[in-house]
């Protein structure tokens, strides 16, 4: 993969800005070196003393550690963020008639669309919740869709997360701290406001209420405390919602309906917005040994006193085996094409495919079944042969826990490293939020992988983020 | 609100008050270290610190002689004890990230700026020549706090559970403080004499920074122990005085009482309390005897303290 391959979203091939980066290119020469370095030091300053911190695992000293932050923004124009927009909302109302559907019919099965191994045996299928139809029939209320491009009009979908994904707080604050610092690049760009996410979700989280939810919806977050690595998210969505942040021996489950304990009298909960795992959401219903959870609380969910958003279960949709067949669940429930690409997708437990990854490993992405964070991933071009045969012996014990895909040229935007501004690759995550209708917040986190040449963005795998704007009209 | 997130204001508020108190503590202990001995032994004055501050047990379990460099040591940095200065602040930090929601940003950027501060100072490098430049920055923090949380936090029950927590600590220090020297606060109306008596009422006195505000109070000169113990105990007008901070307990026992309907135990505890100090004398206080005293606003405190977190429900 040769370096011109890869497309600079902010200069041509002939080095000149292209359209939307036009505005910010011409500010961005007038800043010496010496005045970015100490923007970028004053950036860094904010956000520690904010607090905003993310946990990573594994490491005993240090357990809070900033995400890097990139001073230079990334910047979408307003035609192509109606296409990606339009693709999004294509997606996840297709991946939510998909859950409902295998989650009672199976019609997608009988169709021989999607094979039925392929979800009965999946983890994340949960057999709890066959024949329950949450409100609204949304399961997957909270998306963030990965996203990369690789030319002008080329860009692929990587991964829905379905479950929790995280991140949306640094896109907020992100946007904040931009425009702190520099006021005058919002007075020359017209960038579209992002400030109302907290509004959308708590629109979205108040329309998904039990239909026999009488008066003003309660809605509550509930985290796993505050040594969880997204804690900082937790409380500040809890903040700008204006809604309790529980932790579970905040909440019981009496009469069938869930309970948060209060000052005065117990307080009705009606939806709650949960940020820990299915398996440990109650432990009479899943892990009997977590701590983490309220019991009771999966019968009153099924009973239809509560909203648990995102729904137990909703994790099959964004298995990374049932992503090959996202685009055969978009023409299933919706009758259209696909807007999104999906990255062709190898399935190493198939021996065909598995005989072809093997055959290729230099030039692939492996990655597991159900991992995240970057983790256990294999990147071809940029492992040593070591590397490559050491993953090889792993992929051959277990196939089945693998999937590989062609190694994307991720595009490239200008960021801020030692020596000015260089390109460094990037994706993007959208955040998108399905209750009574769908919402989509223009832009999302731009993740930036600040080695270079990397193609990893992970936050736990030393990426950055960036702030991200779509620019109107 | 949420039971726990009460406790969290409680807590955030009393560590933030004690983080202050232990400050203050020590630099009364240094300021004896630097005065001619007066036939004492250093090692007493160290020993009185510690218990002033309610550490003594948990010193003795790891040090055999109370020095300036152990003491220091096990007051501001020492993570086995619970109310070293290091301690008090991480876990007013703790609680507070906890009730995010319930603070207000300037009370939270106050709080995380002084624990990521702190943690950045070495143990090993505090000198002699640092040691007072870093008691004042640490009782400056804990101010920055109480006045982010009086400027900016909204006049809901969570502001009255941080008052709880703020003026229960308080009360609960001076109470130890007079109780540490209640023996030379004798009833004889005696104007002090001696130098080892000068020494000792401005040792308590320093504690509590009301060295300067004693003159003012006390117009004639003269320096009596029944005076001090009157001014930290009955005076409203002495802001660390236990009949200050039950003023302020109980105005904010009317208030939440007042917001939630409802008059549980702990507001007939405060209240019974409350009336004590201000309608009580020193004469009765000395008659009933002074250790006997504080030995029960200490108890009555502790009570509340528990009293409040079973009627709210902080657990």
């Amino acid at each position: 993969m040769g370096e011109s391959a890869i497309f600079n979203e902010m200069l041509t091939a002939d080095g000149k800005p292209r359209a939307p980066y036009r505005r910010l290119a011409e500010w961005f020469d007038t800043l010496s070196p010496a005045e970015m370095r100490k923007k970028s030091r004053e950036a860094e300053t904010i956000f520690r003393r904010l607090g905003i911190t993310f946990a990573v695992y594994g490491t005993s000293e240090a357990t809070e550690r900033l995400i890097p932050f990139d001073i230079v923004p990334r910047v979408l124009s307003a035609s192509e963020w109606r296409r990606l927009s339009a693709g999004i909302d294509q997606r996840v109302r297709a991946l939510n008639a998909f859950l409902h559907d295998i989650y009672h019919r199976q019609e997608i099965v009988r169709a021989g669309r999607v094979p039925a191994e392929l979800i009965l045996q999946n983890e994340a299928f949960l057999p709890e919740m066959i024949g329950f139809a949450p409100a609204r029939r949304v399961y997957a209320h909270i998306i963030g869709t990965d996203l990369v491009r690789v030319g002008e009009d080329d860009f692929y979908v990587l991964e829905d997360n379905t479950r929790t994904p995280s991140g949306v707080s640094y896109m907020l604050e992100n946007r904040e701290t931009m425009m702190r610092m520099f006021p005058e690049l919002f007075q020359q760009n017209r960038v579209a406001p992002i400030e109302h996410y907290p509004d959308m979700l708590r629109e979205t989280l108040e329309s998904v209420a039990p239909e026999n939810c009488d008066g003003d919806p309660t809605v509550c977050i509930l985290t796993p405390g505050i040594y969880n690595s997204a804690y900082f998210e937790h409380a500040f969505l809890a903040d700008t919602m204006g809604v309790e942040l529980c932790e579970a021996r905040d909440l019981y489950v009496e009469d069938g309906k869930v309970w948060m304990r209060t000052t005065q009298s117990p307080q009705r909960v009606d939806v709650i917005y949960r940020r820990i795992d299915d398996a440990f959401l109650d432990p009479l219903t899943f892990r009997p040994d977590s701590m983490l959870g309220v019991p009771g609380l999966f019968d009153a969910y099924r009973a239809g006193n509560v909203t648990i958003c995102n729904a137990p279960g909703t994790g099959i949709a964004d298995d990374k085996a049932i992503y090959a067949y996202v685009p055969d669940i978009i023409e299933f429930y919706t009758g259209q094409k696909p807007i999104l690409k999906n990255v062709p997708t190898w399935n190493c437990a198939k021996p065909d495919d598995l005989a072809y990854v093997l055959d290729r490993l230099p030039e692939l992405v492996v990655k597991e079944v159900h991992g995240s964070g970057g983790y256990g991933m294999l990147i071809g071009p940029t492992s040593s042969k070591r590397e490559i045969a050491d993953f090889a012996k792993r992929l051959q014990a277990n196939p089945g826990n693998y999937i590989a895909q062609p190694t994307l040229a991720l595009s490239a935007c200008p960021t801020h490293v030692q020596s000015g501004l260089a390109p460094r690759h990037v994706d993007l995550r959208p955040y998108v939020l399905v209750g009574d209708k769908v919402r989509i917040t223009p832009g999302g986190l731009t993740r930036v992988a600040l080695k270079k040449g990397s193609l990893v963005v992970n936050s736990s795998q030393g990426g950055g983020t960036k702030d991200t704007w779509v620019l109107e009209d | 609100m949420l039971g726990r997130t009460a406790a969290s204001l409680f807590w955030t508020s009393r560590y933030n008050e004690r983080a202050e108190n232990m400050a203050r503590l020590l630099e009364v202990g240094y300021r004896i270290a630097m005065t001619p001995r007066l036939g004492q032994d250093a090692a007493d004055d160290w020993r009185s610190t510690l218990v002033s501050a309610g550490c003594d047990q948990g010193f003795f379990k790891k040090h055999e002689e109370p020095t300036k460099r152990t003491v220091v040591s096990h007051m501001l940095f020492d993570a086995d004890n619970p109310s070293s200065v290091r301690s008090c602040i991480e876990a007013a930090r703790n609680n507070a990230r906890s009730v995010r929601t319930a603070i207000t940003g300037e009370m939270w950027e106050s709080l995380n700026t002084t624990y990521i501060e702190f943690m950045e100072v070495r143990p090993q490098h505090m000198t002699d020549d640092k040691l007072p430049g870093f008691l004042t920055w640490i009782k400056q923090r804990s101010m920055l706090f109480r006045g982010a949380m009086l400027g900016t936090l909204m006049r809901d029950e969570g502001y009255h559970f941080s008052q709880f927590g703020c003026f229960i600590e308080r009360a609960d220090n001076t109470s130890r403080i007079l109780d540490v020297k209640y023996w030379i606060l004798l009833p004889d109306n005696e104007v002090v004499g001696g130098d080892l008596d000068r020494y000792q009422w401005s040792t308590i006195l320093r504690s509590v920074s009301a060295h300067r505000s004693y003159r003012h109070a006390y117009r004639d000169a003269q320096i009596r122990p029944f005076n001090i113990a009157e001014f930290l105990i009955l005076r409203k007008e002495m802001p660390r005085s236990l009949a200050y901070c039950y003023d302020w307990i109980a105005e904010s026992m009317d208030a939440l009482t007042a917001r939630y309907g409802e008059r549980p135990m702990s507001y007939d505890m405060a209240r019974r309390t409350y009336e004590l100090l201000d309608k009580g004398t020193m004469r009765q206080i000395f008659q009933g005897g002074l250790h006997e005293f504080l030995g029960d606003m200490i108890a009555r405190n502790n009570g509340l303290g528990a009293q409040l977190a079973a009627d709210y429900h902080f657990a």
